[in-house]
């Protein structure tokens, strides 16, 4: 596949290894924050840590806009698909994620109509041709989505449709990092930034964090080659003294990012004051929301959904995990009461949360056993 | 204007708890906190060591993938419930001694939507798919039955279609459909039609396949590209709007089995073919059953470009999509060679390649290779990608 | 979920001015490429040929060629580096 096998090439990867090996400073420890699910799949599909020296450590971001949908917001949801005249969609990735009370799997078993869809354009087909129900779009995702819904209500508004709507739960993803760098116990030397958001926001959002933070930021694409180029990025920063945000995915993030993508969002949508992520907890101007103009499209301006709010188990240690404090594994419910089939928290919800990656797929690393079983 | 749906959830002061995540806690509190990372695989191992037990208060699609949710119905329910030595092994086919005989008997159902694709439709799945199952016994099929349950309404030309089918299939494989069933249901259960076999074979060699016979040095050797059949099925549904040029490789497997046991007799360990859940699937059933390690080689993963394309735009892998005319052998070293060599002779083992190795450790895991240069896992499927394959 | 893969147009289509056939590998879909036109009746930079990124049935970039050889240039210099590296140290003999 062009413009992703060359990305996957292992030799090159060695060299790029040996390189960052020598950029290593002795007896210094880098903690790297990858900001994108996405990341975290591709490090976990690929073995890409197996080719890190020991020095440095990558913590998964809460960059994984399925994981961290509060269980009461997915609650909202299946109230909305339990209605009769009610035909869900929603991305595969949703599918499985446990409310207070079940998944959508479950609450399609118990009868309510609930379908998969890959775009948000799938969910306008059903809408035409089921005049007699309402369609409800589940949106999730950070900005990369965010202007696919919008432009999905813009031509739901053009055709006049009068039975699609949205229940909203994009999400930003400044606001997280952000809250993510205001915590007390924060061991983070540098961020690899999301690299497919930026395509949207482009680079310019992430200036605040050299300038403000004093860390370094490289905005990565997700092919290995891309994030282990990133890695060099940020150790040839420390190296020479800078601090700064880079693009290593110039091929498809301009600086300026996607000025129509961003009109879109902002012609649909506007900020809300608050929202809850699972996991850090309530984060200000974090989310979007239907402008009012658009109030026929507003799943939640339509319906009153239950806003019950479902607290995580007091054994869950996600918050710790997210912040880079401790690893998966450390965490006491790892393994036994929280597994990708009962997720106690964010970081076990969906395969790019850093649990499930490291549950489903990287559990077993050689490089990583022989540096437990020597320490 | 605004439907309030509140009433149906009470709503208290203050946040509320997931029954089901404190129950979860509960259960395994207490269990030894083990926090080394080498640890983790005994920690893991440990907790799925435990009796499974069926949560779920309904049947949902995760229990037909293929994956942990039908193992765990399985062993929870049905071998709860029917438990006996033969079906404890759970293999493809059941190996019966009898007066008259060693036999293989095997049993399955066909539910696949859209009924016609690319490449075929449920009739050639249901033939193919049982003779199969007995191939994989190692077993020379002999004869099947053929149970229809019909959706009122449907047409009777779909139905000769399918039929006429089976019949060419079961004529390729040498076997006769020698009884069968017909049931028919209201107009909206049986979607459209569904189909249950059963099928007996003859066991003439003195073989015993089981997956459970995997050794260290052992080699993993597939017969062709994976994954086309669950890309066509799930393309032919039309619900993604995707074209691509790829058909079913559905496939009786029992002239190809044949000639691989010809070649390569008692060094082979089992085969399976690999459907509902892929190679991946089959994989990891051999890890558990033989206690060993499968370690595949990512670049040896023979998957036709348009698959892997299909598969890298809907975000799944291929290695979890099913197949219906490739099957997995496990065959000594010393006669590896042979084998692959009988299998690439036969026309429908165009593309057939060395996957991997068994190794002893670590015991009951599936390790891949990557094309990158690192290692991963490939754990059993939770969830359910593609629903309704076969 | 960052789920972006890229992929070759191969038409515009005529009859939606929004809609690329697009081939990723030879699996073809339509893709929404409103996202890069930039007001609703703009000028399009897209002819058959182009690359770009797709994510949920829309295209949110188009791959920039130059940028891409740049750093696939980059990518084997290293790759080349490293491997005349390892080549002279397995034909060096400091016995």
């Amino acid at each position: 596949m062009k413009y992703v096998d060359e990305y996957r090439d292992a030799d090159t990867a060695r060299a790029l290894a040996t390189k960052i090996a020598g950029l290593c400073e002795p007896g210094r420890r880098y903690s790297l924050m990858e900001i994108c699910g996405g990341h975290t799949h591709t490090i976990y599909t690929h073995g890409l840590e197996d080719h890190l020296p020991e020095s440095i450590s990558l913590v998964h971001g809460p960059g994984c806009p399925v994981c961290v949908i509060p269980m009461g917001r997915v609650d909202d949801a299946i109230a909305l698909a339990e209605q009769d005249d009610v035909i869900m969609t929603s991305f595969g990735d949703m599918m499985r994620v446990p409310g207070g009370r079940g998944s959508f799997f479950d609450s399609k078993a118990a009868g309510a109509d609930i379908r998969m869809v890959y775009s948000p354009l799938d969910s306008l087909k059903i809408a035409r041709k089921n005049p007699d129900k309402r369609v409800i779009f589940f949106a999730i995702g950070f900005e990369t989505t965010t202007p696919s819904t919008a432009m999905t209500v813009l031509r739901a508004a053009a055709e006049g449709l009068d039975n699609f709507a949205v229940f909203c739960n994009h999400v930003r993803v400044t606001p997280a990092i952000t809250a993510i760098l205001s915590s007390p116990d924060l061991h983070l030397d540098g961020f690899v930034g999301p690299g497919h958001v930026s395509t949207v926001i482009g680079c310019e959002p992430y200036t605040y964090i050299p300038r403000e933070h004093g860390k370094p930021i490289v905005v990565s694409g997700f092919e290995p080659l891309d994030i282990l180029t990133s890695v060099y990025m940020l150790m040839q920063q420390f190296a020479d003294g800078r601090c700064e945000t880079e693009n290593e995915y110039a091929r498809v993030v301009p600086w300026a990012g996607n000025p129509k993508a961003l009109g879109v969002i902002d012609r649909v949508m506007e900020v809300r004051d608050t929202f809850e992520w699972r996991g850090p907890g309530w984060i200000p101007e974090s989310a979007m929301q239907l402008r009012a103009e658009y109030a026929a499209f507003d799943a939640e301006r339509i319906y009153q959904v239950p806003g019950v709010r479902v607290a995580d188990p007091k054994a869950c240690q996600c918050g710790e995990v997210l912040r880079g404090a401790i690893k998966p594994w450390e965490c006491k419910v790892f393994g036994t009461a929280c597994t990708p089939e009962t997720p106690i928290g964010t970081c076990m919800v969906s395969s790019e949360g850093a649990c499930a990656a490291y549950y489903n797929f990287g559990r077993f690393s050689r490089s990583r056993v022989k540096e437990a079983t020597s320490a | 204007m605004t439907q309030d749906l509140g009433s149906a959830i009470p709503i208290g002061p203050g946040p509320t708890r997931a029954g089901w995540a404190e129950e979860a806690v509960t259960a395994h509190a207490g269990a030894e906190h083990l926090t080394r990372e080498e640890q983790v695989l005994e920690r893991i191992a440990r907790a799925r060591a435990r009796k499974p037990r069926i949560r779920e208060e309904r049947i949902t699609l995760s229990h037909g993938a293929g994956g942990k949710a039908t193992q765990t119905l399985i062993e929870a329910v049905f071998l709860e419930a029917f438990r006996n030595p033969i079906l404890e092994q759970l293999e493809d086919g059941a190996s019966l001694s009898t007066p008259a005989g060693r036999l293989a008997f095997t049993t399955d159902s066909y539910v696949v939507s859209p009924l016609f694709f690319p490449g075929g439709n449920i009739g050639d799945l249901a033939v193919n798919g049982t003779v199969n199952d007995l191939a994989m016994c190692g077993a020379r099929p002999l004869h099947l039955s053929a149970g229809f349950i019909l959706e009122e309404g449907f047409p009777v030309a779909d139905l000769q279609r399918i039929v006429a089918s089976m019949a060419a299939a079961a004529e390729a494989a040498g076997v006769q459909i020698v009884t069968g069933d017909t049931k028919v249901v209201e107009r909206g259960k049986a979607d459209g039609c569904y189909i249950t076999t059963a099928g007996v074979g003859l066991l003439e060699r003195p073989l015993t396949l089981s997956a459970a016979a995997a050794q260290p040095g052992d080699v993993v050797l597939v017969s062709g590209p994976i994954g086309d059949h669950g890309i066509t099925v799930m393309l032919a549904r039309g619900e993604l709007d995707i074209e691509a040029d790829i058909v079913s490789d559905t496939a009786p497997l029992h002239g190809i089995t044949a000639d691989l046991l010809d070649a390569a007799g008692d060094g082979v360990r089992l085969l399976r073919d690999a459907t509902r859940g892929g190679v991946a699937t089959i994989c990891n059933e051999v890890a558990t059953a033989s206690g060993v390690a499968v370690v595949l080689e990512e670049k040896a993963l023979p998957i036709r470009p348009v698959v892997n394309g299909a598969s890298e735009l809907l975000g799944i892998d291929p290695m979890y999509v099913a197949c219906e005319g490739r099957l997995v052998a496990v065959v000594a070293p010393d006669r590896a060679d042979a084998a692959l060599a009988a299998l690439q002779a036969h026309p429908l083992g165009e593309g057939a390649t060395k996957i991997g190795t068994i190794g002893a450790d670590p015991p009951g895991l599936v390790l891949l290779k990557t094309a990158f240069g690192g290692t991963r896992i490939v754990d059993l499927l939770v969830g359910d990608p593609l629903p309704r394959i076969c | 979920m960052c789920l972006g893969i890229p992929g070759e147009v191969i038409e515009l289509m005529a009859e939606h001015d929004d809609l690329a056939m697009v081939s990723v590998e030879g699996v073809k879909r339509a893709v929404n490429i409103g996202l890069l036109r930039e007001d609703s009746d703009g000028p399009l930079d897209l002819s058959p040929g182009d690359w770009i990124l797709i994510h949920v049935g829309f295209a949110l970039s188009k791959i920039d060629e130059r940028e891409a050889k740049a750093s696939l240039e980059w990518l084997t210099g290293v790759g080349d580096a490293y491997t005349d590296e390892l080549d002279a140290l397995a034909a060096s003999d400091i016995t």
